[in-house]
């Protein structure tokens, strides 16, 4: 009948080789991505008018010591001697010491990437929970006065000043009302009282069955977390928007019309259902550039996270920690880039 | 259905004065100027050249015509329903259920991330409460009917995984399941190779006579409607030029209909040429 066959049978073992194959091919590409970010975050280290040997010995230092600091940090060989040297180092795990904190850059980036991840992942949370319904029912409404309310609310989140959204939280509801926390992860009181599992507060605190610690973490965490939301709900509610919209135009819509289908089902069912897939890249990208990208937000409310660290690293030209935050979110891109790679074959039958 | 009873003169659509309209930067065209046709358990054939507001009068009797677009008609009753004057909600219990739509391109109208099972059982759920086993066992049956040889394999297939022609009659096994009494076909085999028209058409005429469904088809080939119809409406610009028994068409009398007539092509061709439709005949331009 024209039709392609399809794997009617059961998976045969050229399907399971296939699929190992599959598997084999994705972790060589994760990784060759990975060492190429490591080369690119390196070389550039490098080549920028900072030198890192200053910022260890300081201004002051005899010319012999140096060069003691300079031989001892392996600057005097070939940068390729210095890179492979460098990546046999991560793969062990060693991202170098901080110059600034005077620790293991990998210890530190144990300690604050976990309370990054934990606001920015509230913060998508937030942001994918609104957006995209807001999204479709813009989409839905497309031209009357909730569109346009829906419209001007998303584009607040894009030309508003993230440290200045978060100053004004402050004042209203933490000074002001005083229904949200102040700055910092927790009330100090309650600081260090749970061990750090995770590092994520809110699930170390439920694995100690501290919950004073937890409501007092949210309590600290919901006002920077709904403000990121904020963000990403402007971009994903407009996505989601013109995807919906031309969803909405396509003849199998008129045709679940023509069926008789209510509007509600035409419109997630039939409308949405299609654009979940191109919705996950953008949740994806909206997700990393919280995680990156929240060096304001960690300023204004003094949270320890990894964009307030490597602003400080950078401020102080460590360049282990530079480069060792600098991976931790390239790879975090890599990763959410492969996994939206992973659910996009499993949501779109015509990519299997 | 106990309104297939009535008396033979009851007709199954009324339409008076129909008229479907577009904002356009020079104020509202009019794509359908004031179309009417009764139209029984019979099968009427609409054809016109694009643009005749031929698909929107389709488009029209299931109200389907999307803002910004505007219809409206002095009487438009199906089966004694008035349905200007109905509910959204009632139009819809009608859609699908009494009146149904096959599409023209399988390729777009056919939801590419839904199964054909799912799709195909979504128009009977969405009128008829059935048990799961009824359900399945109705779109496979139905699926047969359409003449597609292994209904267990195709329920499972996502549309782009399936021919043309086969997504069409799965098209057509979609629109009838629910047993509607009219059935608009909206250029239905212009999408497919010419080698499987006839099929597609075929069962289509097959399925109406079987069921004693009214059928609107439309088209802009004369030929095909001639052969598939009974009566047969030529529209231009909006309005009806030509009504008349298909088995009449080579009287026609409206130049434009004459003229389309003359421009096809016949078996025992001695034209060096086809002649071009002369406009002026009838604009007067």
């Amino acid at each position: 009948m024209g039709t392609r066959p399809l794997n009617t049978a059961a998976p045969s073992n050229a399907a399971l080789r296939k699929t190992a194959g599959a598997i084999g091919g994705f972790i060589i590409v994760t990784l060759l991505t990975f060492v190429g970010l490591m080369a690119i975050t390196f070389f550039i280290g490098r080549v920028i008018p900072i030198d890192p040997v200053l910022s260890v010995v300081g201004d002051r230092a005899t010319q012999e010591q140096y060069d003691a600091v300079r031989i001892a940090m392996g600057l005097d060989r070939p940068l390729i001697a210095q890179f492979i040297t460098y990546v046999g180092d991560v793969f062990q795990g060693d991202l170098g010491h901080s110059v600034s904190t005077n620790r293991p850059v990998a210890e530190d980036l144990a300690r604050v990437f976990p309370a990054t991840l934990e606001m920015a992942t509230l913060g998508i949370i937030i942001g994918v929970g609104m957006g995209v319904p807001l999204g479709v029912w813009a989409a839905a409404r497309q031209g009357t006065w909730v569109d346009q309310l829906i419209r001007v609310f998303a584009l607040l989140g894009y030309s508003v000043p993230a440290f200045w959204l978060g100053l004004v939280g402050l004042v209203v509801f933490y000074a002001g009302l005083g229904w949200v926390g102040g700055p910092g992860r927790v009330d100090i009181f309650y600081e260090g009282l749970v061990e750090p599992r995770t590092g994520l507060l809110l699930v170390d605190s439920l694995i100690a069955r501290d919950f004073d610690v937890f409501w007092s973490a949210l309590d600290h965490l919901i006002l920077p977390a709904t403000i990121l939301g904020f963000f990403s709900l402007a971009y994903i509610a407009r996505m989601t928007r013109s995807f919906m919209l031309d969803q909405l135009g396509q003849e199998y819509i008129t045709t679940a019309r023509v069926k008789g289908v209510a509007e509600w089902r035409v419109i997630w069912t039939h409308g949405f259902r299609p654009i979940r897939v191109p919705l996950i890249t953008v949740i994806g990208l909206s997700y990393a550039a919280l995680l990156e990208g929240s060096v304001m937000i960690e300023t204004v409310f003094s949270w320890p996270g990894i964009g307030n660290y490597l602003t400080v690293a950078l401020l102080n030209a460590d360049m282990n920690a530079v480069l060792g935050a600098t991976l931790v979110i390239g790879s975090v891109f890599i990763l959410i880039n492969k996994l939206s790679d992973v659910l996009y074959r499993i949501l779109d039958p015509r990519s299997r | 259905m106990s309104h297939s009873h009535q008396s033979e003169q009851a007709p199954l659509l009324e339409l008076e004065n129909l008229r479907v309209s577009f904002p356009t930067p020079q104020g509202r065209v009019e794509v359908v100027k004031g179309l009417s046709f009764t139209l029984g358990r019979e099968r009427l054939g609409i054809v016109g050249e694009s643009g005749s507001g031929k698909s929107m009068t389709g488009r029209a009797i299931l109200r389907l015509v999307r803002s910004p677009g505007r219809q409206q008609a002095d009487r438009m009753v199906f089966d004694g329903i008035d349905l200007a004057g109905l509910s959204e909600r009632k139009m819809r219990d009608l859609r699908g259920a009494r009146i149904s739509m096959i599409m023209q391109d399988p390729k777009f109208s056919l939801n590419p991330v839904m199964t054909i099972g799912a799709q195909i059982a979504e128009a009977l759920k969405t009128h008829e409460t059935l048990a799961r086993r009824e359900i399945k066992s109705r779109v496979l049956e139905m699926l047969h009917s359409v003449r597609i040889n292994d209904p267990e394999r195709v329920v499972n297939l996502y549309p782009h995984e399936v021919s043309g022609g086969m997504g069409q009659r799965i098209m057509i096994a979609m629109m009838l399941i629910p047993r509607p009494d009219l059935l608009i076909a909206d250029e239905p085999t212009s999408a497919l190779d010419v080698s499987v028209q006839a099929q597609v058409l075929d069962l289509i005429d097959e399925l109406v006579r079987d069921k004693g469904m009214g059928l609107i088809l439309i088209s802009h080939d004369l030929n095909l409607v001639a052969r598939y119809c009974d009566r047969i409406l030529v529209m231009h610009a909006g309005e009806v030029v030509e009504s008349c028994a298909a088995e009449d068409l080579h009287k026609a009398t409206h130049p434009y209909t004459q003229g389309l007539l003359a421009a096809v092509p016949r078996m025992e061709e001695t034209r060096e040429e086809l002649p071009v439709l002369d406009r002026s005949a009838w604009s007067g331009t």
